[in-house]
């Protein structure tokens, strides 16, 4: 299965390549740099990315990668467009630092690097785009569990080992603006150690502990579809809703079944529209690669690149119901 | 007294006993008919599997694989029902143990044939199991959504109140209580254990009833693989990782001598009790996560060192003159 969308990725790129070779004037070539081909998540970036083409006008996007997920091939692909003479790559990276040199000769000869998804080191890249930041994150899985309780209620976090730096910093952030969101109660944050065993059992814990428990926020994959699962067979659904961060293929079950109304992850298509718009604004000028300056990113807003050459897209993408189908199939 | 002392079982019933009754007193609804029945059907694969595990290490082997042989069969089991969700649930189940079966043999005819020590085959396989896993899914969940309806209630029909899920482990239970007390190949796993030279005497293969055991404990693995993906809902590389490290400590708690030949059905299955029931109890009775990693560990520790105490055979003097002009 993979291996065939590999191909016809494969075939459609030479295509591309092929047509590309007679350069039509004044047009703006972004190559998007993916860490694999026949990857769904990086497929729907570039769809992302052919879109905000297509709203710019006068952009040819160069959808490429290596077939194996490894820095070596990447750095092939880079010597390639480096040769095509593009204007700008926008790359997701295998490697922070072994790509740096290739990105460097290519910055050299007047291309415009940016990384998104995954970063390059600052020396190898002009900006960086995040999807979402911390604050952004945290924000979020409150906003997710505050959306279905407008009367409040009591939500408790289920997160992954209590020494997880990035889930420790987002429940952090979570509790920050937990003031903004008004009767909404945390009353208590446990620990599944990202195995499903023992997430199933903290969930089981929390649903006894908390005869009135409302909502169940679960910021990582391997706890979010354990507690869904709990919920579901302690037959609570409707009564706890289990949200949080996931990949749609993961929790499309339990949005069908109702266990979760909604949870959030980047979405990739965004992210290959943004990474288009600032690849665009900074090779044709339009806006410069400083900390401070502020890049506008189509219907998803505008980005401000910070002090460490970073910028956040937007707050997670949200899914549910209504869109769990689409792209449940994508990653 | 001493004559009850001396049964580890009945020190292990006692010990779960006081350890519900306390929790009882810090959560009142633990001890409620409905948690209990809960607490024994999240402890169901843990109790099938300390059984499998026994059996190995009462030949004087053991099986770090177990784990890793679930995941894998589990992974299987999975992918045939996300491809064709219309074969039936018992099908699925016998590929499931075969696939075990298969596996703990591999495991076998190393120890077996090749004489390997069974740390190290099982320490090997046990990555080769966890990278098969990936080499089959490409590294892909297989989530909910694939899963036919009918692959996750199964284990979750009630019959007489009582889940399947746990109504399978009560078979299993049975069938070792069988096993190990009236065939013979149940015996000859002690007699390995206890003296595999003395079996050799008798006209046991020890070779050939190490490799029985781990098919025996492959078996398990599989049957659980199917029941661990069904219950969670979820098959990727990385379920029940470390499992295999729990499943030794219930038997080390159950009172199997890690040294082989010492140990019963009984003991194994009240030694994976203790720690479901600790594993259950810690979420509701609200202590920080690291304590609840160091109560786990020093439960482990004290069974042990009671372990070694019950184990200390005092040395039969057979010359009382030499000792006595010593």
């Amino acid at each position: 299965m993979s291996l065939v969308k590999t191909l016809i990725t494969s075939t459609a790129l030479a295509a591309a390549m092929l047509t590309a070779a007679a350069p039509a004037q004044a047009q703006t070539r972004i190559a998007l740099v993916v860490k694999s081909l026949g990857n769904g998540f990086f497929e729907a970036a570039a769809a992302g990315a052919r879109d905000a083409a297509e709203e710019i006008g006068d952009v040819e996007i160069i959808y490429t990668g290596p077939t194996e997920p490894t820095a070596e091939a990447q750095i092939e692909v880079i010597n390639t467009l480096i040769a095509q003479q593009v204007d700008a790559i926008a790359i997701s990276a295998n490697d922070p630092d072994a790509v740096v040199p290739a990105l460097q000769r290519a910055m050299d000869r007047g291309i415009t690097v940016i990384s998104w998804d995954s970063g390059v080191a600052p020396e190898g890249r002009e900006m960086h785009l995040n999807p979402s930041s911390n604050e952004l994150i945290g924000d979020t899985i409150i906003r997710l569990a505050a959306d279905h309780l407008p009367d409040g209620g009591q939500v408790a976090i289920l997160s992954a080992t209590a020494t997880a730096t990035n889930q420790n910093i987002w429940i952090e952030e979570a509790q920050k603006v937990l003031p903004n969101y008004e009767g909404i109660e945390l009353v208590d944050i446990v620990y599944g150690d990202d195995l499903s065993d023992k997430s199933y059992r903290e969930a089981q814990g929390l649903i006894q502990s908390y005869p009135d428990l409302d909502a169940i926020i679960a910021p990582t994959t391997v706890g979010i579809v354990a507690a869904a699962q709990a919920v579901t067979d302690a037959g609570k659904i409707g009564e706890i809703n289990v949200t949080g961060l996931a990949l749609p293929s993961e929790m499309a079950g339990h949005i069908a079944s109702g266990a979760s109304e909604s949870f959030a992850i980047w979405n990739p298509i965004d992210l290959g529209y943004s990474a288009t718009y600032i690849a665009h604004a900074l090779a044709t000028g339009a806006a410069t690669a400083e900390p401070g300056s502020t890049i506008g990113i189509g219907h998803v807003g505008e980005v401000t690149i910070g002090e460490d050459g970073q910028a956040a897209m937007a707050e997670p993408f949200t899914y549910d119901a209504s869109n769990i189908d689409q792209f449940k199939t994508i990653f | 007294m001493q004559a009850l002392l001396k049964h580890r079982e009945l020190i292990l019933v006692g010990a779960i006993a006081v350890l519900v009754g306390l929790i009882a007193l810090r959560f009142p609804g633990f001890i409620a008919p409905r948690n209990i029945v809960r607490v024994f059907d999240d402890t169901s694969i843990l109790m099938m599997l300390a059984l499998g595990q026994m059996v190995v290490i009462l030949t004087r082997c053991i099986d770090l694989s177990i784990a890793a042989n679930l995941a894998l069969c589990g992974m299987i089991v999975a992918m045939i029902n996300a491809a064709f969700p219309d074969i039936p649930i018992p099908a699925l189940i016998v590929v499931g143990v075969a696939c075990g079966a298969a596996l703990g043999a591999v495991n076998g005819l190393l120890v077996w044939k090749l004489d390997i020590p069974s740390i190290v085959v099982t320490l090997g396989t046990m990555t080769i199991f966890r990278g098969s896993i990936f080499l089959l899914s490409s590294g892909e969940w297989v989530n909910a959504h694939q899963m036919s309806a009918a692959f996750k209630a199964f284990p979750r029909t009630e019959f007489l109140w009582i889940p399947v899920f746990s109504w399978i482990a009560i078979a299993v239970i049975a069938l070792f209580f069988v096993l190990m007390t009236r065939t013979p190949l149940g015996r000859s796993f002690y007699a390995v254990g206890v003296n595999p030279t003395a079996s050799v005497y008798t006209g046991i293969d020890v070779g050939r009833t190490r490799f029985f055991a781990f098919v025996v404990s492959g078996i398990v693995a599989g049957l659980a693989g199917y029941l661990w993906v069904s219950r969670y809902a979820v098959a990727y590389v990385d379920i029940a990782g470390g499992f295999e490290l729990e499943v030794v400590a219930a038997c080390v708690i159950g009172g199997i001598s890690i040294a082989g030949g010492i140990g019963t059905v009984a003991g194994a299955v009240l030694g994976a009790l203790f720690l479901g029931v600790v594993k259950n109890a810690l979420p509701v009775i609200d202590v920080s996560p690291f304590a609840q990693m160091a109560i786990s560990g020093a439960v482990i520790v004290i069974a042990v060192i009671f372990n070694a105490r019950a184990e200390r055979k005092t040395g039969r003097i057979i010359l009382r003159k030499a000792e006595a002009s010593a």
